[in-house]
């Protein structure tokens, strides 16, 4: 199990972490990133490494 | 280093008879450093071929976006970006913070779900066109008959242009975007745009509707000048980059029929044809070190993204078009702030485009030898003059 930070002051709404981890993460009205799991296990901790991997503004920590 | 002017590699190098970047791109990524470019002007810029270091020169606040700085990338007369100073609201020209309030004021509109929502819009749009295409006959050109005619349609149907209006406008962004066009022609139609545009806003502002620009002029966030500069850059960026990737979408799936009705396949046709590789300049505003290479203030960059998306440490062999690998991370739509904000509704259009054409048209097929296909080798955007089909 990992758990997960967003700093949604980076946030630019490019919304691939919706995308990539659809169980993990979600956008609001404002298309700013929200957290639906913050610590996601299995399958969604690898989505999640993923989407914070591939996030254009950096704005997605998983710490172990 | 040397400057030397028979060591410098010409900026927009040719493409081979397939849809791959420069062969060049190759061994510029196993040199130390980057690589130094001319301009057709003279000036030269530093080119970035590696996909980690596209990724870094992207996010780096030393490196700007902004054309107004001394040493920006100036290929030619109509691949100059503008500035925002130029054109209010060109927030692609600007560098945060001044950028923020713009996509801030936009990512709403380009939720997963606002997009999603716009399902239904598309498909009617993909319908019609193809409706007119199988009244005509049983060719096509497919560039202009409906690779162009369904970006022109979303985005005018976006922004709120009444239907009645629609004709127009594809007509002029048409001409915008085609390489033949003369800059007479072009300055022409944009000014026709720009007007149109103009008083749609003023009637939006009145009597607003469901759509875009209303909503915007409702939000306060953007003035009209700045709307009308933002609503000509969406025009502008989302139509002949989605076409030429339907197009070059089309041919590659004919060759491959087994990847149609594939989801995976929309990824790895934006990593594949990476249509958008000269698009991204910047300029060092400090100095800065990049991949062991120092760059410094004033000297212009090109972040390659089609060089990254086949960059072989990034992905297997980069070469071979293969839904099944994860193209995830490709950058195909750029990276930090101002990575694509159209980019999910050009999968949606990509999605609706290719589901349309296959399902109605199951037998369509390039009506000429695919070594006759005309390709963009020689405009900032990858993609096709015209593709010629049948059925
Ligand atoms: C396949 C089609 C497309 C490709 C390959 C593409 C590619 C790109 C790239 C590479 C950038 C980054 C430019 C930079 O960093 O300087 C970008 C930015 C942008 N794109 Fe797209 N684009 C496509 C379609 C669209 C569509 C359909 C729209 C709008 C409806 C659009 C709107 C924009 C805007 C507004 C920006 C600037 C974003 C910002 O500065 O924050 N694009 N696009």
């Amino acid at each position: 199990m990992a758990r997960i930070s967003v700093d949604t002051g980076k946030c630019i709404g490019s919304a691939q972490c919706v995308l990539a981890a659809p169980d993990v993460f979600d956008q609001d009205d404002d298309g700013f990133v929200t957290v639906l799991d913050s610590t996601p296990s299995g399958e969604a901790e690898a989505t999640a490494r993923t989407a914070s991997g591939i996030c254009p503004a950096q704005a997605i920590t998983v710490h172990d | 280093m040397s400057t030397d002017a028979a060591e410098l590699v010409p900026f927009m190098l040719r493409r081979p008879g397939a849809p791959f970047p420069p062969p060049e791109y190759e061994e510029f990524r196993t040199k130390p450093g980057l690589v130094k470019a001319a301009l057709p002007s003279g000036e030269t810029v530093w080119l970035v071929t590696r996909h980690e270091e596209v990724r870094a020169v992207l996010t780096d606040p030393r490196i700007s976006s902004n054309p107004t700085h001394e040493g920006f990338p100036r290929p030619s007369r109509t691949v100059g970006a503008p500035s925002a100073d130029e054109v209010p609201g060109w927030f692609v020209s600007l560098d945060p913070p001044d950028h923020n309030r713009f996509r801030k004021a936009l990512i709403p509109e380009f939720t997963v779900r606002r997009i999603r929502s716009l399902r239904p819009a598309v498909e009617e749009i993909v319908d019609r066109a193809i409706d007119q295409m199988l009244a005509r006959g049983d060719t096509a050109e497919l560039v202009e008959d409906f690779s162009l005619t369904v970006p022109s349609l979303v985005i005018s149907s976006l922004l709120g242009v009444p239907k009645v209006d629609r004709d127009f406008f594809e007509e002029k962004t048409k001409v915008l975007v085609t390489l033949t066009s003369t800059d007479e022609e072009r300055d022409k139609a944009s000014e026709h745009l720009l007007r149109y545009i103009n008083r749609l806003i003023t009637i939006k502002s009145k009597r607003p509707g469901d759509d875009l620009i209303s909503r915007l002029l409702q939000g306060g966030l953007l003035t009209p000048q700045e709307l009308s500069g933002v609503s000509m850059l969406l025009l502008i960026a989302g139509h002949e980059t989605t076409a030429n990737n339907i197009s070059l979408g089309v041919v590659t799936l004919l060759q491959q029929k087994q990847w149609i009705g594939d989801e995976r396949m929309i990824e790895e046709l934006l990593r594949y044809h990476s249509v958008a590789d000269l698009v991204a300049l910047r300029v060092a505003i400090e100095d800065v070190e990049i991949g062991g290479q120092l760059v410094r203030a004033g000297e212009g960059i090109v972040p390659l993204v089609a060089g990254a998306n086949h960059d072989p440490e990034m992905f297997e062999r980069p070469h071979e078009f293969d839904p099944s690998r994860s193209a995830t991370g490709h950058v195909a739509f750029g990276y930090g702030v101002h990575q694509c904000l159209g980019q999910n509704l050009v999968r949606l259009e990509m999605d609706v485009a290719y589901r349309g054409l296959f399902r109605r048209i199951p037998t369509l097929e390039v009506a000429v030898p695919l070594e006759e296909l005309r390709f963009k080798y020689d405009g900032v955007l990858f993609g096709l003059h015209a593709l010629p089909v049948r059925w």
